[in-house]
């Protein structure tokens, strides 16, 4: 046998496994990769910051006694009708026809037990959502998909929605197999055909536009609700800006890791900001305006646990938004339905094909045996039970630094476990004073 | 009828007046619109409204069988998201005409501007004049009838709505095809064409629809867009 030794096969970094079977899959079908889900690339994020806590300067409370506040009020700069929610986390825009009406439901049932609002989404509002919803925040899309004065004036809030996280600058998308008769009729479209819904908005241009289509909302409303602008993480700065001059009374920022129902994977992986690096300019361009707090600010996009949402409102937010998570907590992605996932050549925690309408857990389908596996009141009571713990993760964290409200964390609560953190988050790199771009280094 | 002066009362006081009165039949004259935005949005009723001058963005915006009409010309978004009921213009109307409507009947005397009838989802629009360039972009549902010329890429990825044009259409957008007119095209274009009061013979108009080449995505085509 010949003993020379020999090179080890060696994959390459640029051309991996992953690479190269995607160059095949796309040369074989001649079609982008379409899923859903958020970016899944890592980037930096909440993981990368931590809380201080109390010390000799900073008196902490007590950890079950003492009032630790969570109640957010949304829209009081132009709104008669605020809304009030117990906790500062919300249920993110998510279509019916992505979601079963059975999903919506739950979310609704969960959301209003937890206290807190639901959105609608691409695709109108179903009575399936506004009759479990407690609070519900009506989406205004660029598609105006069963877009019509009566739902407007039954919603507890409107969303503009100028861009998502997942995707800035596309529209949303729904395949033909999951365009039935019922999600057909309220998009008044063909059944069965790939819907395509635009990327901009139909009547207005720009944000002086926005400005008069707000006065027309309102004036169709009798300046009642409060009118939200969704903006994707692109330009956090100066969307936020706009927004504000635009005259909304809620932000609602998203960033990349936001989740979508069915996008292109190349526009989710490499198209608009981490969540991380989008807070701290939204929140410098409200106070450079003397809008913070004044002009409510929701961060949305890979929220998933009490700690998230302590450092996305320590970082100037006043609440968060989840769309994923709350997926998760109604039961999407759960390992009992692994042999089906295999089946699909995939597995529990991978599975994105949301767009196909064949998911195992009855959630992201309109499949009616799918969609029945989804018990919607048993779903709705493990989102109430997520959001609570969710809740009470963050009040642990406030109390630990001395807060009564958790809105009164900040960024001096904070460091960062990484330079790309501490730049973003503009807190200092643990053990130092110091951030990428801060005056006096 | 009611004389309201918009200068006098202020928007928000005409809107309330108009909205309050929705479902009466009464009549209402609107006097010193002078380009004001969102002018008698929101009605959701049987209500006859006449503007006296011209309207900025959005005027009749959500209508819900109301009869209004606008003696003068129309900002952007006029009769946008429509549902029912009757908006004419006696001049002509900016961008979006009759953006996203889903019902009634959008009369439009003169010339309506780029993307007229954009996303529409069921609204009947008629324009006596000409129309600019994308218009019917991604329509969905309803009749655009247009007296005059349409400008380029009309009807652009459009769905299922129905276009007649009787004058020239400068080139058609991705996807819209010029069709067959058949007796029961000529009988809802003859229904129109009443309705809005228009001279016109439906003999003289060519039907244009979506090829429906593009409803579900084949690699193939996409050098079309
Ligand atoms: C299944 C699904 C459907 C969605 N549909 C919409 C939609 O119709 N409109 C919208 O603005 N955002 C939509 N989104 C985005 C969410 O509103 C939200 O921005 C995002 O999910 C937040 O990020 P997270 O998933 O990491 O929590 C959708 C997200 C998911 C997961």
């Amino acid at each position: 046998m010949d003993k020379t030794p020999k090179t080890e096969p060696r994959q390459s970094w640029t051309f991996s496994r992953e690479v190269n079977a995607e160059i095949r899959r796309a040369a074989a079908t001649g079609i982008y990769d379409i899923r859903g889900g958020g970016a899944k690339r890592r980037v930096p994020h909440f993981d990368d910051l931590l809380f201080l806590g109390a010390s000799m300067s900073r008196y902490p409370l007590e950890g079950y006694r003492e009032k630790c506040d969570t109640s957010v009020t949304l829209g009081t700069r132009f709104a008669t009708k605020p809304i009030e929610l117990k906790i500062p986390v919300t249920i993110a825009g998510m279509s019916f026809g992505a979601l079963s009406g059975a999903a919506k439901e739950a979310l609704g049932r969960g959301a209003t037990l937890a206290g807190t609002s639901t959105t609608t989404g691409d695709g109108g509002m179903t009575e399936e959502e506004r009759g479990h919803s407690e609070k519900l925040v009506y989406q205004y899309l660029p598609s105006r998909y069963g877009m019509n004065p009566d739902d407007l004036r039954r919603a507890d809030a409107i969303e503009i929605v100028v861009g998502q996280g997942a995707k800035p600058g596309g529209g949303g998308m729904l395949l033909g197999q999951k365009i039935t008769e019922r999600v057909a009729g309220m998009r008044d479209l063909p059944q069965g055909v790939d819907q395509r819904s635009a990327c901009r908005h139909p009547d207005w241009t720009g944000p002086d536009d926005l400005e008069i289509k707000i006065l027309e909302l309102r004036e169709i409303t009798n300046w009642e609700k409060p009118i939200y602008i969704k903006i994707g993480g692109a330009r956090p700065y100066y969307d936020t800006a706009l927004a504000v001059k635009a005259g909304a009374d809620v932000v609602v920022l998203d960033g990349m890791q936001g989740g979508t129902a069915a996008t292109q994977d190349v526009f989710i992986e490499n198209v608009g900001q981490p969540t991380l690096a989008c807070i701290r300019p939204a929140v410098q361009a409200l106070q450079d305006l003397g809008m913070h707090r004044e002009v409510q600010l929701v961060v949305s996009g890979g929220v998933r646990t009490g700690a998230d949402m302590a450092k996305a409102l320590a970082l100037g937010a006043d609440a968060v938004a989840i769309g994923t998570a709350a997926l998760v907590a109604l039961g999407d992605n759960d390992p009992k339905w692994e042999a089906e996932y295999q089946a699909m050549g995939t597995t529990a925690g991978a599975y994105d094909d949301w767009h196909e309408g064949r998911d195992p857990a009855g959630i992201t389908t309109q499949d009616p045996a799918l969609a029945a596996r989804l018990d919607p009141v048993a779903a709705g009571r493990r989102l109430r039970n997520y959001l609570n713990v969710m809740t009470l993760e963050c009040q642990t964290i406030a109390r630990a630094c001395g807060k009564s409200h958790v809105h009164n964390l900040e960024p001096e609560d904070l460091c960062a476990l990484t330079m790309e953190a501490a730049a973003m988050a503009r807190v200092p790199l643990a053990g130092t004073e110091w951030w990428p771009g801060k005056a006096g280094f | 009828m009611s004389v309201l002066d918009l200068q006098a009362m202020g928007l928000r006081a005409i809107n309330t007046t108009l909205q309050s009165a929705a479902g009466s039949g009464d009549s209402f004259t609107i006097a010193n619109p002078r380009g004001s935005h969102a002018v008698a949005v929101g009605l959701d009723g049987p209500l006859n409204v006449t503007v006296q001058g011209s309207t900025g963005y959005y005027c009749a915006g959500m209508n819900k069988e109301a009869e209004i009409t606008v003696e003068g010309s129309a900002g952007p978004g006029l009769a946008e998201n429509m549902m029912s009921g009757t908006v004419t213009v006696t001049g002509d109307a900016s961008q979006y005409a009759g953006a996203t409507g889903r019902g009634g009947l959008l009369n439009i005397r003169g010339n309506a501007s780029s993307r007229c009838g954009i996303s529409m989802k069921g609204i009947d629009i008629v324009v006596h004049g000409n129309i600019g360039h994308m218009s019917a972009f991604m329509a969905q549902k309803g009749n655009l009838v247009v007296l005059g010329d349409a400008g380029d890429a009309l009807g652009d990825s459009l769905y299922e709505a129905r276009i007649f044009v009787r004058g020239k259409v400068a080139s058609l957008g991705a996807d819209c095809v010029e069709k067959e007119m058949r007796p029961e095209h000529l009988e809802i274009l003859a229904d129109l064409l009443s309705r809005a009061g228009a001279d016109a013979a439906p003999g003289e108009f060519r039907r244009y629809g979506s090829a429906r080449n593009l409803y579900n995505f084949n690699i193939d085509h996409a050098d079309q867009y």
